[in-house]
């Protein structure tokens, strides 16, 4: 940008001009002109704001409502606008035309300034992309992902790790209905969907392939791939992984002693044995008269897998009725916790339930056992047939459940540092520490699925029992890789249907993060931004810090441990900023430099005005947009406090701290969104590791003979709007119980 | 993907809102939508999700956030479509605006509502509260503009909020209006509604006021709901000491709905926290016939198994009816593993009542199956392509699955 030219406007309307003495306001302004206007979101008061634009001006400051309003209104091409919240935050929630709340709006029109003055318009960093999309994996998931990236105008590279393209719908030639009628089956018809991906010009196929390696960015990521023994390299913008599930070894759940009768199948054999011209009993051939159907088998218990692998009780029902077609006579009975049958297929369950010979017994099956007579028998207690029962059946078939086939990228990257600090050497508590890590991982399945040269691990890092994906609910397709993305029982277990879906809507996610990353835009959650993290790598101490808090793993490091940044990996939210100790890292609209010089364009009143300060560094995701709804429903909260808000909470850097416990401030409280299992931080871990960074700050305060109850960090939802102004008010009041910062004035 | 593609997303529910910003993201350029004066839909009117008991406000900021600044996204709110003619890639839609009254000048100051003399029941809480004619549809209301109930305002003859409103943003002149618009592909997010509960006559919900339905529990829970997110018995306004789950009321059930609505079971036990929280003693009954928690909602289900005064039965209810001379109400049924009849007094029930599809008036070929939803077999011919609960009853989750897979779909449509 050219050289900055200021100016201030100062909208009266929504009691704002009642409220504040305008004039005084103005005379904060220094140089910059400074001016007022009725209404500035009205369409005079926008084209008064583009007539200064025309005029020369090229960076606003407006004084007037929240930047989450009107910004339509406010958008400006090409002015840098910066928007100081004088209507929610100060006159809707404070005393009018009151001392306090007037020293308020015009510490806030300062820090505005400070910061415009600060804050340049980014310039992106834009990438030469491949317009190809690798998908690992060519089930289901996989096979549709490919072909909605070619009819999307890209390329496909589809990897199969076995000789055929296909997955599980080999081993499932028929399935329940997804489409009326629901209660009905349908052939898979993998024939139609091998044609058209075979068919797709723009789709290559790579069948007995696995990944070796990628790294790199989205839009440019390279790839190694192995095929037999023989290695290519390729590049690719963007990446679906599509790597499926596996049946849970039925042979852990030992109470229902699978492998010690052939007549003991699984769901999965259960396929192959309905797809025999004759279905006979497995250890003898003699016909079957009862077969018996164990639901959650290894499902639901957390001893294996503690959740549901929902589609299981579907495929039972779904045997059992192909059972009634091929023996008529024989009696089918369900044992099942729930029947889960959700939407339209509660017609299945119930067309089932209206079939002769197939029952559905609540219960919990304790034990199966071979009887020498050739039969089973199984117990079942608490049933709805009776506290315990025997029955004795020809054939039982374990509903197994699914195992994604993923990894945790960051279990990995646990075991391969431990082993390299065995390899190298060292000893004494180091050495003790790595091996202890080895014998705790040693039982996991650590074998690598994507193998990203990435710092962070190898693969995407998973959430509760192996799943990949960040933000389940709102989000499902976010990973914590960008660039990468999860479809199909990979991510969490589904049916046909819920793979199709998946593999359609995580190509148009790849194809998302390539087009943006083309633009120098960021995706999710920060859709568009198109500032991105610059290093002064000259003051670099390589602390790593960077590197291990970004929760994205944007970034590498090289041999001595410097971070080597992949701005289209990067999702913008400062992390890296905050965790490092040598400020080297800033946004060219978000710094340290710039909430820095906020922090000191507040005007701290000397000790003997009794007015405490406050800072409050609050997460503009979720804290903000609460805080501006107190503001409408016009709560009020003390006016000592003085709020800044943050990428997230996991952005704030501890000099800002410092330096406002150093320039005079009271107190400083630090406002995030909830951390934990149930995370809700829109960068997954921001206020966790604000958590301990706070921690140590605490433990600085008490060095240096402060409080550390002057500093305190609160969780909260962007629902808390009637919580927040209390835990202002509250910390308000025990700082000035505390007292004065005794540092005031130095 | 050449030029950009015109995709008209019809529903501002989250399926809606997420088709529109994925398809958005993807280069496309959208028209989204709404028929109330609120984007949302649904959820905004739910106080948490289950299972992270998160408010869906956190999501919906995000998507909203790229509503406001992303240019290629425009927003039609209290508009319906009124005609479809033309061919996948070359649409011609006919969109119907009722008139707001209220001009995008509103800044939400609030100035004119102290002077609208009329009370309306406030449908976003079900009635439960109410509001002027002039107002707010909630306090996270995006887009964050006032609006008027045309039935219940007074009209020109009051005209208080004109002579308040210090930005000239009332106009009570505001006609209906028409316009089309050319677009390449629609994705139909026209969501759900509670199946009605006075339909189940043994239940007893239109004769007993502590009878109550699962998405007025949503908002008696909410901060910005009727009692500012106190539950109480509705009779009296009395801190409750015992409630009643009934799940499937309505659903599985060759009377009403055969279909089942999958998140009710979740809904229900989420809703058991929200009384837990509040009444650490309650006693708390959940009558179900099974309890679908899939995949990792299993963690939820048994988190809820932890509590001692959670009593979860398995067996339907067969009555609902008020004790004598009480206001406590008694919920039968017959447990199924005990074989046992139960007959137990309860301060308020909650019916867990399910989503009937809400299926725009579109002419054409739109298919749905025997319940009422939506098929999609055919979406590909038509470039019509369904999404969320107007096909399927679905959590937010698969609602947003197939709302991005929807506009996956709508973005490749080729024009004719």
């Amino acid at each position: 940008m050219d050289q900055k030219k200021i100016a201030v406007y100062l909208c009266e309307g929504c009691e704002i001009g009642t409220s504040l003495d305008l004039d005084a306001l103005a005379g904060v302004c220094g140089t910059y002109a400074c001016k007022t206007h009725p209404c500035l979101c009205r369409s005079d008061g926008v084209r008064t704001l583009e007539d200064h634009i025309r005029d020369g001006v090229n960076t606003l400051v407006l004084g007037a409502c929240s930047p989450r309003f009107k910004s339509e209104q406010f958008n400006l091409p090409g002015c840098l606008v910066e928007r100081v919240n004088l209507r929610e935050q100060v006159v809707w929630t404070h005393e009018a035309n009151d001392e306090d709340t007037q020293m308020m709006a015009e510490d806030y029109l300062r820090m505005g300034i400070a910061r415009a003055e600060r804050t340049a318009l980014p310039d992106p960093f834009t990438l030469d992309v491949e317009k190809t999309i690798l998908i690992i994996g060519g089930g289901t998931s996989g096979m549709k992902a490919a072909l909605e990236s070619a009819r999307a105008g890209f390329k496909a590279i589809l990897v199969e790790k076995e000789a055929e393209l296909g997955g599980w719908k080999r081993r499932f030639p028929v399935q329940f209905r997804h489409s009326p009628p629901y209660g009905g089956l349908a052939a898979t018809n993998l024939n139609g969907d091998l044609k058209s991906v075979l068919d797709h010009p723009n789709i290559e196929v790579l069948t007995s392939t696995t990944v070796a390696s990628i790294e790199g960015q989205p839009g440019q990521f390279d790839i190694s791939l192995r095929t037999n023994g023989t290695t290519r390299v390729s590049r690719v913008g963007a990446v679906v992984q599509a790597t499926g599930w596996k049946p849970y070894d039925a042979s852990r759940i030992e109470h229902l002693s699978y492998g010690k009768s052939p007549d003991i199948v699984t769901n999965i054999e259960m396929e192959d044995l309905l797809n025999k011209p004759q279905l006979v009993r497995p250890s003898d051939g003699k016909p079957i008269r009862q077969i018996a159907f164990i639901q959650c088998a290894g499902s639901r218990d957390p001893n294996h897998l503690p959740y549901c692998s929902a589609v299981c009780c579907r495929v039972s029902i779904k045997q059992a009725i192909q059972l009634r077609e091929k023996l008529p006579d024989t009696q089918t009975m369900i044992f099942y916790k729930d029947i889960r049958t959700p939407a339209q297929y509660e017609d299945l369950y119930r067309r089932a339930q209206e079939l002769k010979g197939i029952l559905f017994a609540k219960g919990e099956v304790a034990g199966v056992t071979p009887r020498e007579d050739g039969r089973l028998r199984i117990e079942v207690d608490q049933s709805m047939l009776g506290e315990k029962i025997l029955v004795d059946v020809d054939l039982v078939v374990l509903a197994t459940g699914m195992v994604p086939r993923v990894s945790d990228g960051e279990v990995i990257r646990r075991q391969r540092d431990a082993q390299a600090v065995i390899d190298r050497g060292e000893k004494g508590v180091k050495l003790e520490t790595a091996k202890a890590t080895l014998e705790e991982l040693k039982q996991l399945d650590l074998e690598s699925v994507l193998n990203l040269n990435y710092r962070q691990g190898p693969d995407t890092p998973t959430l509760q029992h192996g799943f990949p994906d960040s933000h389940f609910i709102c989000f499902p397709y976010e990973s914590r890789r960008t660039g990468i993305y999860l479809a199909g029982c990979a991510k969490a277990p589904t049916d046909f249907e819920g793979a199709i879906s998946d593999g359609t809507a995580a190509a148009l996610k790849a194809i998302q993060s390539v087009e943006l990353g083309s633009q120098g835009k960021a995706v999710h959650p920060r859709w568009d931004d198109m500032s991105f993290p610059e290093f002064s790598f000259q003051r670099c101490t390589q602390c790593k810090r960077c590197t291990e808090e970004c929760p994205f793993g944007v970034l590498n490091e090289d041999e001595k441990g410097t971070p080597k940044p992949n701005p289209a990996r990067c999702r913008r939210c400062g992390i890296c900023l905050g965790a490092c100790p040598e400020r080297v890292i800033s946004f060219k609209n978000y710094s340290i430099d710039i909430v820095s010089s906020m922090i000191k364009a507040v005007e701290i009143p000397d000790e003997f005005d009794e007015k405490p300060r406050i800072l409050g560094l609050i997460c503009e995701n979720d804290a903000y947009p609460a805080l501006d709804t107190a503001g409408i429903l016009r709560r009020r909260f003390s006016t000592f406090i003085r709020f800044i808000p943050v990428r997230c909470l996991g952005s704030v850097n501890t000099i800002w701290i410092a330096d406002a416990l150093s320039r005079g401030f009271d107190g400083v409280l630090l406002v995030g969104c909830q951390s934990g299992d149930h995370y809700q931080c829109h960068f997954i871990k921001g206020s966790e590791i604000m958590g301990i960074r706070g921690k140590n700050v605490r433990e600085k305060l008490t060095q240096l003979a402060l409080e550390e109850e002057r500093v305190r960090l609160e969780e909260l939802t962007i629902a808390d709007y009637n919580r927040l102004p209390e835990i202002i008010n509250a910390f308000a009041d025990e700082i000035e119980e505390i007292g004065l910062n005794p540092f005031k004035g130095f | 993907m050449g030029s950009s593609k015109r995709v008209l997303v019809v529903g501002g529910g989250i399926a809606g809102i997420s088709a529109a910003v994925e398809a958005s993201q993807a280069g496309a350029e959208v028209v989204l939508i709404e028929k109330q004066p609120y984007l949302g839909g649904r959820v905004s009117q739910m106080n948490l999700y289950f299972p992270k008991l998160c408010p869906p406000s956190c999501g919906l900021e995000i998507n909203f956030r790229q509503l406001r600044n992303n240019s290629k996204i425009t927003c039609y709110t209290q508009s319906e479509v009124h005609s479809i003619s033309g061919e996948p890639g070359n649409y011609t839609v006919s969109i119907t605006r009722s008139p707001r009254f209220v001009t995008d000048q509103c800044t939400a100051c609030g100035a004119c509502i102290p002077f609208c003399p009329v009370r309306r029941p406030d449908p976003f809480n079900y009635g439960l509260s109410q509001t002027r004619a002039i107002y707010f549809p909630s306090p996270a209301a995006y887009p964050p503009i006032f609006t008027i109930d045309p039935i219940d305002c007074l009209g020109e003859e009051c005209s208080q909020c004109i002579a308040e409103c210090p930005n000239d943003a009332v106009d009570l002149k505001m006609q209906p209006e028409t316009f089309e618009i050319e677009i390449d592909s629609v994705v139909l997010a026209t969501g759900w509604r509670p199946y009605p509960p006075e339909k189940i006559d043994n239940l007893g919900y239109a004769s007993n006021p502590n009878v109550i339905t699962n998405v007025e529990l949503e908002r008696l829970a909410a901060p910005d709901g009727p009692t500012g997110g106190q539950i109480l018995r509705p009779s009296d306004q009395e801190p409750i000491e015992s409630a009643a789950f009934i799940q499937c009321a309505g659903s599985r059930d060759e009377n009403y709905l055969r279909h089942c609505s999958s998140v009710c079971c979740l809904a229900s036990l989420k809703q058991v926290r929200y009384i837990r929280q509040q009444y650490p003693k309650a006693e708390i009954y959940l009558f179900y016939i099974d309890l679908r928690a899939p995949g990792r909602m299993e963690d939820f289900y048994l988190e809820a198994q932890q509590d001692p005064l959670l009593h979860l039965v398995k067996g339907k209810v067969g009555k609902v009816y008020p004790r004598n001379g009480e206001s406590r109400i008694v919920v039968e049924a017959e447990n199924v593993l005990t074989g046992r009849r139960i007959q137990q007094p309860v301060d308020l029930v909650i019916l867990a009542t399910g989503m009937v599809p809400q299926v725009p008036r579109l002419s054409g070929n739109l298919a749905a199956d025997e319940h009422g939803f939506l098929v999609v077999e055919n979406a590909e011919e038509s470039a019509i392509f369904p999404a969320g609960c107007v096909r399927r009853p679905v959590g937010v989750a698969e609602a947003v699955r197939d709302a991005t897979a929807a506009a996956m779909k709508a973005v490749q449509v080729v024009r004719g």
